[in-house]
């Protein structure tokens, strides 16, 4: 049986589920043997009988579950997107050069102090018409055609603004220049207005033009962080090393990595070593030295040597993929301080037309003649001069700037609540091992009573240790290879204490490992051991007690070491006013001298895993907000009470969905950078909204004539169309700002 | 007051109500989803609501036919979902919502909005 393998394109893909739904619903064609999904990528790799299998199977499998298959790639790739996109933005151009050309001659012609200056031709009415109709509805097309097609659903946007406002000003100037005496009848001098239509819809292209453009650079962060992704692999199969499209990587392939290259899926090196830059993914600037064990991950970039690595994570399961997905969704969320924005945007635009249908009455029944000019001027003004646009940008622009700049800087934030919760936080707890501290304690020290070695207690200690995840016991048995105390003692009847230590059968005696809690419960007197345990407690050491057959044997200390960014942080977080709280498990002196070193003065020590949740809610009830920092791992519920739960390092699933904001890099000096991220987007946002808001508050009374009654002062239709084109831009350009912010 | 601004004051009053009533009047007619729909985005979403059921995996296929700029982006903020949506292409977004509610939707600029009304 013949087989051929291919791989296409698929759109319309978004989850992890979709991968799923894709994979079974290609696997169920006949003779199809093996079909892999790829999300970050978009692309599906299947394996087939040729015989049985066609395109157009394929096809209808994929989109028989709602995708588009693109195995032909007749239908548009992102390139032909992205062309179609630039052919947008051209077409939008020449419609504003046109509009802004046509619309200044009737300007020249038509404008009261210039028109004296202009050709003949230029000031006939009938050429004014000739010159304004292709801009209203060629240029202008796009306003009528989405007026139409909102008025069907009974809605308005922007657009009927616009439309309405141009097609007032047009109408009237047609009516004046076919037929003068009837305007004149009505005690009007006939005068044509061609500019105001032509020159708004003019410059209202023209800021939608810088707008798109603008537009483009709020998502970038996403774009960047696809464009992160190497093409391809080089596989190890069949003894051979071939090059391989990276979505048809397989879990357990085995990769070569030559210096220079991007390292293509998550995995563990298996041979060689090599610097790595992972600056990429985790912000972090100083290249990583990894050896055999260590674990890479994709689409960071090796530097130096050449090494050979097994494939552990491929296609939406990667570091990268699920980054991508994180500042998708976040993205994609809304900040609660965009509901006041949305509630005013959907009663906008109907509120505008009412007013300006207000203002033709009220200037034709009680303003000054010629009271139908006026009428009409300022009713053009102001539904020329509204902006719905610059609200329901003020918030997303921002948002997306602001996720994609923490993302960049190895911030993963979940969503836009998030962010705009984070800005509030008062009180920060530090979750001590692992997160404050290296969380790789070494042994220290070493102390045996009652006729045992040092050695014994080792053994001991080890042999019940074993099984244990615990920093400290990974720290013992290293020590007991190191000082070569094996072998380790058969266990029986194995225990574990939560938050106490553990006990187990050895040799038919009973030993207890653990803290000094666990030795007085089980009525242990540790009194020889107490002037040792003071001293080794004093210098922040970690102490593990063991007892044999109820009699105190031994102590191991062990000290962690606290990592080199915790006091800055700590510093620069009292910097902005946040106070830091350190939580443990460790008894107080302990707490008390690594939180010295790092400049803490709130402990909380002694507090079991079981414990920080409460703990966390009762700093809460002091009225403050409260961010959690932990590993993800043990700290998940204390996390997930604090108001924000802050995430360290690449952490496992669990640390991604239990946290507000994952910490790729476990530096934590980023603690304080996504503070000052959420603060500074939230004063992006803030200073948005306000322009944005007030921009409409002011400007519209004063389109309706506000000022006229005190300063004879009135809005011309054309100023309005400028400030309007311009209250969008320079809120989308207020957000672009944020990316040169320093967060550090 | 002049007969034609007597008839300027109603003929405003008149327009008002109007816009009121043709703008902020209407009613959305709910339509049931079970599996999939397709939604066509021009000038709007059409249908304007639909009704899911929680839990369950519905998916909402959205076609834009409107070149609207403001249309090019679907944003379902309850579901954290932002779409871009390329004119005449199919986007399918698959929800299994969690929540029982009423959850709108809108586009890039908040512009033009949908509703998803969750049911139990």
């Amino acid at each position: 049986m013949s087989q051929t393998k291919k791989t296409f394109s698929i759109k319309g893909m978004h989850c992890a589920s979709c991968v799923l739904v894709l994979e079974r619903s290609l696997k169920q064609v006949e003779g199809v043997m093996q079909a892999t999904v790829n999300l970050a990528t978009e692309k599906a790799t299947v394996t087939y009988d040729p015989e049985k299998v066609t395109d157009k199977k394929l096809s209808s499998a994929v989109s028989n579950v709602g995708y588009q298959a693109l195995i032909t790639e007749e239908i548009k790739t992102e390139d032909d997107e992205q062309k179609e996109k630039q052919q947008e933005l051209r077409s939008l151009r020449l419609r504003v050069v046109v509009s802004l050309a046509l619309g200044g001659l009737i300007l020249w012609g038509g404008f009261p102090g210039l028109m004296k200056t202009a050709p003949m031709i230029l000031q006939s009415f009938w050429v004014q018409l000739l010159l304004a109709t292709p801009v209203q509805f060629w240029a202008g097309f796009s306003f009528y055609r989405a007026t139409i097609s909102a008025l069907k659903h009974r809605t308005a946007n922007m657009d009927t603004l616009v439309a309405i406002g141009t097609t007032v000003a047009y109408a009237y100037s047609a009516v004046v220049t076919v037929l003068p005496q009837l305007v004149k009848s009505v005690g009007i001098e006939p005068m044509p207005y061609f500019d105001t239509g032509a020159i708004i819809i003019g410059l209202i292209l023209l800021g939608r033009y810088f707008e798109a453009k603008a537009k483009a650079g709020t998502s970038e962060a996403i774009k960047k962080l696809i464009g992160l992704q190497a093409k391809t692999a080089r596989v190890l199969r069949d003894g051979k090393e071939i090059d391989i499209p990276i979505s048809e990587v397989m879990i357990g392939d085995i990769i070569r990595v030559r210096p220079g290259e991007k390292i293509p899926v998550d995995g563990v090196i298996t041979d060689g070593e090599s610097s790595i830059d992972e600056s990429m993914i985790t912000g972090e600037s100083m290249p990583a030295d990894k050896a055999k064990g260590d674990s890479v991950v994709g689409a960071t970039m090796n530097k130096t040597g050449t090494f050979m690595f097994k494939a552990t994570k491929v296609g939406s399961d990667t570091m990268l993929a699920r980054i991508i997905k994180l500042v998708q969704e976040a993205q994609g969320s809304k900040a609660p301080i965009q509901r006041l924005a949305d509630l005013v945007s959907s009663y906008f635009v109907p509120v505008v037309i009412m007013l300006a249908i207000l203002t033709f009455a009220v200037w034709y029944i009680f303003g000054p003649a010629p009271t139908l000019l006026f009428a009409l001027l300022n009713m053009v003004a102001v539904l020329i001069i509204a902006c719905p646009c610059a609200m329901g940008l003020a918030t997303p622009t921002a948002i997306m700037v602001g996720t994609g700049k923490g993302a960049e800087h190895g911030i993963l934030i979940k969503d836009a609540e998030s962010l705009e919760i984070a800005h509030k936080v008062k009180i920060i707890i530090f979750d001590k091992t692992g997160t404050l501290t290296e969380g790789e304690p070494k042994v220290t020290d070493v102390i045996a009573y009652g006729g045992f070695t040092e050695q014994d207690i080792l053994r001991y200690e080890a042999s019940l240790e074993v099984g244990s995840a615990h920093p400290l016991a990974k720290a013992i048995i290293e020590e007991t290879e190191l000082r070569k105390a094996m072998p380790l003692e058969p266990i029986e009847k194995f225990r574990s204490i939560v938050g106490h230590g553990i006990s187990a059968l050895i040799q038919g005696k009973s030993v207890f490992a653990g803290k000094e809690k666990l030795m007085t419960d089980n009525g242990v007197d540790i009194a020889l051991a107490k002037g040792d345990m003071s001293r080794l407690t004093g210098e922040g050491k970690t102490l593990s007690l063991l007892a044999i057959d109820g009699k105190l044997a031994g102590i191991v200390a062990a000290a962690d070491k606290v990592k080199s960014t915790a006091k800055m942080a700590v510093e620069n977080l009292k910097k902005i006013g946040i106070e830091s709280i350190m939580i443990t498990g460790d008894n107080e002196r302990t707490a008390n001298a690594i939180a010295k070193q790092v400049g803490i003065t709130r402990v909380l020590a002694e507090v079991l895993p079981e414990e920080k949740e409460a703990e966390v809610r009762k700093i809460q009830a002091e009225g403050k907000v409260v961010a959690m920092v932990g590993d993800g791992i043990n700290d998940a519920p204390a996390l997930a009470a604090a108001d924000i739960g802050i995430a360290m390092g690449s952490g496992t699933d669990v640390a991604i969905e239990a946290a507000d904001i994952t910490l790729i890099n476990k530096d934590l000096r980023s603690v304080v950078s996504a503070i000052v991220l959420s603060k500074k987007t939230m004063r992006t946002i803030k200073q948005n909204l306000f322009w944005a808001f007030g921009y409409n508050v002011v400007l519209i009374p004063v389109a309706m004539g506000a000022l006229y009654p005190f300063f004879h002062l009135l809005l011309n239709p054309i100023f309005a169309s400028i400030a309007m084109a311009t209250s969008s831009i320079s809120v989308v350009s207020n957000s672009l700002l944020l990316k040169r912010k320093s967060i550090v | 007051m002049s007969p034609d601004k007597i008839i300027v004051a109603i003929a405003s009053i008149l327009g008002v109500g109007f816009t009121y009533w043709f703008f902020l009047g209407k009613k959305e007619k709910e339509v049931q989803v079970s599996d999939a729909v397709d939604i066509i985005v021009d000038g709007g979403y059409t249908p304007e609501a639909i009704s899911i059921a929680k839990g369950k995996t519905t998916k909402l296929n959205f076609i834009r036919r409107d070149p609207t700029a403001c249309l090019e982006e679907v944003v379902l903020g309850d579901f954290k979902i932002r779409r871009q949506l390329p004119l005449n292409q199919k986007v399918t977004i698959e929800l299994t919502p969690q929540r029982s509610g009423e959850f709108t939707y809108s586009c890039g600029m908040g512009m033009y909005h949908g509703k998803i009304i969750v049911t139990e």
